[in-house]
């Protein structure tokens, strides 16, 4: 989902040929094609829908070693491994994926595809229209949570996978993990979701609506129309600092910049960047809007603000008591984008309805995206919890 | 290891005491369940469908490494998500002395389990008696092996007590055994002579 940290983390965990899984390639599957379109939560129909995905590990016979991995707001397919061997980053999560590692690629088959509305390969505002030929933009219908996941689900159909192991994902991709095996209770054993909510809360959607409003107030948004001309940097820029300080906390804010200024000690007296933390968030914005399409950003957060449990299905309640699946639940005790009352509040309708759970509300300085990082009581649970699920369903 | 931890270990002797109770296939939940190896045990010994809840971190992460199902919780704050006799048996292994308010813990024990085991450590027991009449010092022994500034066992109580509570609390005590280092015995005048007790107890019906 971000950062500095991340990377850092990424390069100094990396090390080539162990636990990594090496060269992956990624695919395109062109689903929803002509008649048989997707119908949205919105009521409109949307195809065809190209999708991404990276798949690492071997799939067993049986097809009953399968992973979803979900990436988070502005991630990708690119799970672990390399594109090219001098590729300088890895995947995203290549920290926990990979021979040996929590999802052990020697064991499981490891599925990872970009989400809908997303702007990493997978169909979204910025691909094609074939009704006019042009960049869909705003023509790009608002899609969902479980438009994503339905998505999903016909890359896990097009490999043949029944039923997966686990679906696994962290913040708007927690989200999706906790939707799947509610929208299709006998297609997921176990689901692991880290740091999300049943529904955003009203300071997330908050923030969110302070970064879209940069990007709509951006002179160069054109009201999306803005493909081939000059790119509303200015108000994407502004929308991830918003973000990047949503996924740090206030201590780990203190403790990685303090007060410190970049050049000296003496102020400026003037408006550029001084601080510390004022350069971190420039760095990430600026390299942020190379990657990020400002519309797939508008599409995105407002699919985490609809995300609502309660609302869809009566109660949060009603909404688990669909699943089948058994549960892993995280939340982080400095997370303030998705505090921990709010997997709690997941975890105790689970209870109550008698599904199988799992919570732990850890503790750490990282706030939201600890996910991300070396985290070792995360990844011996995360390791822990899939190694009984493949007792139970594959050696069983 | 934090004392919480390590007070799990002299909860471990009691194992054997529980898991005999215990009938195969039963519905159980262990509130302060420690490193779930009871869980683990009973999962494995009795084909118990278990659930531990604890508040301890790197006991959770021993728990999910057992394969055991647990919520990491402060049982101060209650357990309201768990509804009525959602389960065969609670039980509360060393448990309720650690807890601040006991009484609430232990009702709540009766309310989601048909059944409670609760296992304490009797304050009553003579050698503690002695330590703190004649020697005038907080007891320290070896189920009790912390020093008072540091104890986890922040409330102190006697089998008469427990007996006490559970009266004023509606509940209904099946059966009472008494231990000496996890080793049932057949002791007269427990309050003095045991020094743990195991109770199985139910709310009146």
């Amino acid at each position: 989902m971000s950062g500095n940290a991340q990377s850092e983390q990424f390069e100094a965990d990396f090390t080539p040929g162990s636990g990594s899984v090496g060269i992956v390639t990624p695919q395109d599957l062109l689903c929803a094609q002509p008649p048989n379109r997707l119908k949205l939560s919105c009521g409109k129909e949307l195809g065809p829908i190209t999708v991404r995905y990276e798949t690492v590990g071997t799939l067993s016979p049986k097809k009953d070693n399968a992973i979803l991995v979900i990436h988070a707001l502005t991630g990708d397919a690119h799970v672990a491994g390399r594109h090219a061997p001098e590729d300088r980053k890895t995947g995203w999560w290549d920290i926990i994926v990979g021979p040996g590692k929590p999802l052990d690629t020697d064991r499981y088959f490891i599925i990872c595809s970009n989400c809908l509305g997303g702007c990493m390969g997978t169909t979204g505002p910025a691909s094609t229209n074939p009704s006019t030929g042009k960049p869909y933009a705003l023509e790009f219908p608002v899609v969902t949570v479980e438009d994503m996941v339905a998505v999903q689900r016909m890359v896990v159909d097009h490999l043949g996978i029944d039923r997966l192991l686990a679906v696994i994902g962290g913040s708007l991709a927690g989200m999706q993990a906790l939707a799947w095996p509610i929208l299709y209770p006998q297609r997921v054993a176990n689901a692991i979701v880290v740091a999300a909510a049943a529904r955003l809360s009203p300071q997330a959607i908050a923030w969110n609506a302070i970064g879209r409003n940069a990007i709509l107030s951006d002179p160069n948004w054109r009201n999306g129309d803005y493909y081939g001309q000059a790119l509303p940097a200015t108000g994407l820029a502004i929308a991830r600092m918003i973000g990047h300080i949503t996924y740090l906390s206030e201590v780990k804010m203190r403790q990685k910049f303090g007060r410190e200024l970049r050049n000296g000690d003496a102020f400026k007296y003037d408006f550029i960047s001084e601080f510390e933390v004022e350069s971190y968030l420039d760095y990430q914005a600026s390299r942020f809007v190379e990657r990020f399409d400002a519309n797939s950003y508008l599409y995105l957060t407002k699919a985490m603000d609809y995300f609502d449990l309660a609302a869809q299905y009566g109660s949060v309640r009603d909404a688990v008591a669909r699943a089948a699946a058994r549960f892993l639940v995280f939340s982080f005790t400095t997370d303030w984008l998705f505090p921990s009352w709010q997997s709690r509040e997941m975890v105790n309708a689970m209870i109550s309805t008698g599904r199988q759970v799992t919570y732990a509300n850890l503790p750490t300085d990282h706030g939201h995206d600890a996910f991300l990082l070396d985290f070792p009581e995360l990844h011996r649970i995360i390791r822990g919890f899939l190694s009984e699920a493949y007792r139970r369903e594959v050696k069983a | 290891m934090s004392p919480r931890l390590a007070n799990h270990h002299s909860a471990a002797t009691l194992y054997d005491a529980i898991i005999d109770l215990i009938p195969a296939g039963a519905k159980v939940l262990d509130l302060g369940c420690g490193d779930g190896e009871l869980l683990r045990r009973l999962m494995e010994d009795r084909g118990v469908t278990g659930m531990g809840v604890e508040i301890d971190t790197d006991a959770i992460v021993r728990c999910v490494e057992a394969g055991v199902d647990v919520i990491q919780s402060d049982l101060d704050r209650g357990i309201a998500e768990f509804a009525d006799d959602s389960y065969d048996v609670v039980v509360l292994n060393m448990t309720l002395q650690v807890t601040r308010r006991s009484d609430l813990v232990l009702r709540e024990a009766m309310r989601v389990g048909r059944k409670a085991i609760v296992t304490i450590p009797n304050f009553g027991y003579w050698r503690l008696r002695q330590q703190l009449v004649f020697w005038g010092r907080m007891p320290v022994s070896r189920s009790l092996p912390y020093p008072w500034y540091e104890t986890p066992n922040i409330r102190v109580l006697t089998i008469k007590d427990f007996r006490r509570l559970a009266r004023k609390l509606n509940g209904v005590i099946e059966r009472e055994i008494y231990l000496r280092a996890g080793q049932p015995c057949n002791i007269v005048w427990p309050n003095f002579l045991a020094p743990e007790a195991l109770f199985v107890i139910r709310r009146e019906a």
